[in-house]
């Protein structure tokens, strides 16, 4: 039974760890085709909303719902619905690109696993070097791949933390056009980021964090 | 304010302990230790309320871990402090003990060895909390909860390594005179752990409502 | 059921593909636990000739280091890449993952036993071998009560400060009946008359202590890895 929803909802959300508050009472609603950016300097609780998102983080108070779910119920299934992009790219160094993201669509128990795995590569402009270890990649290479891995199971909700961060002009609009195909597609993308320029004309909505509380 | 049985029970303890010197001295000798053995009332006694306090810690981390109660992780916590605490006086009082009663500073059998493994367990549990930042509060409820199955494994199996060796010391069963003052000794100990829990678990819960305070002057 | 072996063959079938290809956690796991022999060797070797039950010793303790040793450096990969979060995220049974990383660790000891258990029977003249079966089973079951509590441990502190030195001071004390057991049954068998039983027993303790200690990472896993 395949789990699916169109909206996020986030509504009165904290997370506290220790004394510090991460996030404030954040509610926030977020469409399926729609691209909404997070902006917010560095602390100001990007990356903990989007784990919390992502299921990863449960929250101190408020609640979570996808479509009429609530995040407690149905972990799994929702969980295969999510794409997440952190940091740190999520990338096996020691396997080649083809492997990579083999081993993930085996995990989402993906059909037709190399038919994925090919269109991937091509829409990462990276069929070339399928078999290549991902430890060679430049960081724009690895970026495309990691993107790919992260779509590869068409995640209703994509998660992108700082995805814009150490690329070319080139890298970014490439970035763009993936992310504009995929809301075609009718997925809710969030993305955080400190830089407005590189959103500019990508995002339909855009939300701002400081010091874990939404500014008006 | 803490639990209103605190004041009772630590007066109760409290006499205990002022008796209890006279009960030990007034205790039959044993007949080969002679005065030495009466650390014995204090060690064996610690060495209840130590496992007492390790199986609060345990059960408490259980708890924790699996229900996500607050707190069962304070109570685990206080458990696991009383724990290394009373354990440091058990492993300083057998040794003693044992070097003027035996001879030796120090044997491998099951008792004390499974007594050394708890300590170092628990004390792993705290090192653990300290130093390893954010969310070790569930990974050292796993680690008490491991180290409560793990006890009767080391006991169990320094138990039969050591039947092979002969045995240089007895515990002596208990003549009927010692047997009073033995008892009460327990008790009292026992009751003294009930208070540090107690004591711990309200100063943990005070820790939360402080940062809860200063959350709560953030806004 | 099948999608749990499913699952757990897709993890471990990974990290054999990256050991294989790079055996870069097999040589230094063999190697450390050469460098352990020897030095563990001139502490128990009197006049050319071991002290008797060394060999049994000196065995067991290079299994315990340098499986803490590919413990650590297993988990590493996972943290390098955050790909421990990517797994966690993926809609995959997360005992299932336990078990997948545990075969992999299990097959990567397996290996280095091969070479240093040999090797051992060889400096220390120790007839290992002469009940290859009591043997064998010593060594499975006794790797397995380690590795089990390892890999929930190394797991465990993946993201926590310290996890260098947290692991060995985590895992020793609660991994000690396996040493016990490990060492008594090699040294019962190692005796001029062995003591078959005596080796069985041992076995039989460390299989209870598998038993209980795989069953209790499993329902373990799932809550400690939660945030």
């Amino acid at each position: 039974m395949r789990l699916d929803f169109t909206t996020l909802r986030l509504i009165d959300v904290s997370r506290t760890f220790g004394r510090r508050r991460a996030l404030n009472r954040v509610s926030l609603t977020v469409e399926a085709g729609t691209i909404t950016a997070l902006l917010g300097h560095n602390g100001a609780g990007k990356s903990t909303l989007l784990s919390i998102a992502a299921t990863l983080l449960q929250p101190s108070s408020g609640r979570v719902e996808y479509g009429d779910r609530d995040a407690a119920a149905g972990a799994a299934a929702l969980r295969a619905r999510i794409g997440l992009l952190g940091h740190d790219l999520y990338l096996y160094s020691e396997l080649t690109a083809a492997e990579n993201l083999r081993f993930f669509a085996k995990i989402y128990s993906l059909d037709a696993v190399e038919r994925r795995v090919d269109a991937a590569l091509e829409r990462a402009g990276l069929a070339g070097r399928r078999d290549d270890i991902v430890a060679g990649f430049s960081r724009g290479m690895r970026q495309r791949l990691a993107l790919e891995r992260a779509l590869i199971h068409e995640p209703r909700l994509v998660l992108l933390d700082e995805p814009f961060t150490g690329l070319d002009e080139a890298a970014r609009e490439a970035l763009r056009v993936r992310l504009r195909a995929a809301r075609a597609a009718g997925a809710i993308v969030v993305l955080t980021t400190h830089d407005t320029a590189a959103i500019e004309r990508l995002t339909d909505a855009a939300v701002s964090l400081v010091d874990g509380r939404l500014a008006a | 304010m803490l639990n209103k049985l605190f004041a009772p029970i630590a007066v109760v303890a409290a006499a205990m302990f002022a008796y209890a010197p006279f009960l030990i001295l007034n205790a039959p000798y044993e007949s080969t230790m002679g005065l030495v053995q009466k650390i014995f009332y204090f060690h064996a006694a610690c060495g209840m309320a130590m496992f007492m306090a390790a199986l609060v810690s345990g059960t408490a981390s259980a708890v924790f871990l699996f229900g996500r109660k607050p707190w069962a992780d304070r109570l685990a916590v206080a458990g696991a402090e009383l724990t290394v605490m009373i354990g440091l006086i058990v492993l300083v009082t057998g040794p003693l003990w044992a070097r003027k009663a035996w001879g030796v500073w120090w044997q491998w059998d099951a008792r004390l060895t499974s007594t050394l493994v708890m300590w170092l367990i628990f004390n792993a549990y705290l090192l653990l909390r300290r130093y390893g930042g954010p969310g070790s509060d569930r990974l050292a409820a796993a680690v008490a909860l491991f180290g409560m199955a793990n006890v009767p494994f080391v006991y169990w199996s320094v138990n039969v390594w050591r039947t092979l060796h002969p045995k240089t010391s007895v515990i002596p069963s208990l003549v009927p005179g010692m047997r009073g003052p033995f008892w009460f000794c327990v008790v009292a100990f026992l009751l003294v752990s009930v208070l540090i829990l107690m004591v711990r678990t309200e100063l943990e819960k005070r820790r939360e409502e402080l940062d809860a305070l200063y959350l709560a002057a953030e806004e | 059921m099948r999608a749990f072996v499913r699952a757990v063959w897709i993890v471990t079938r990974k990290d054999l593909l990256i050991e294989t290809r790079t055996r870069e956690i097999f040589f230094t796991t063999v190697f450390f636990a050469l460098a352990c022999v020897l030095v563990f060797a001139f502490g128990f070797v009197r006049e050319g000739r071991p002290v008797e039950d060394a060999a049994a010793g000196i065995l067991w303790i290079a299994i315990a280091f340098s499986g803490t040793l590919a413990l650590g450096r297993a988990f590493e990969r996972e943290r390098h890449g955050e790909t421990l979060r990517a797994l966690l995220i993926s809609p995959i049974d997360r005992p299932a993952l336990y078990v997948g990383k545990l075969l992999g660790i299990l097959v990567l000891l397996a290996a280095v036993e091969a070479l240093v258990v040999p090797l051992i029977a060889l400096m220390f003249q120790a007839a290992l071998f002469d009940h290859t079966l009591l043997m064998l089973g010593l060594l499975a079951a006794g790797t397995l009560g380690f590795a089990a509590v390892g890999t929930l441990f190394a797991a465990m502190l993946v993201r926590a400060r310290s996890r260098d030195v947290m692991l060995p001071v985590l895992l020793y004390p609660i991994t000690v009946p396996v040493i016990i057991a490990g060492v008594r049954g090699t040294a019962a068998l190692l005796q001029p008359e062995a003591d078959e039983p005596m080796a069985r027993a041992w076995l039989a303790m460390l299989v209870l202590f598998d038993v209980v200690f795989v069953t209790l990472a499993l329902w373990t896993f799932e809550p400690v890895m939660t945030e």
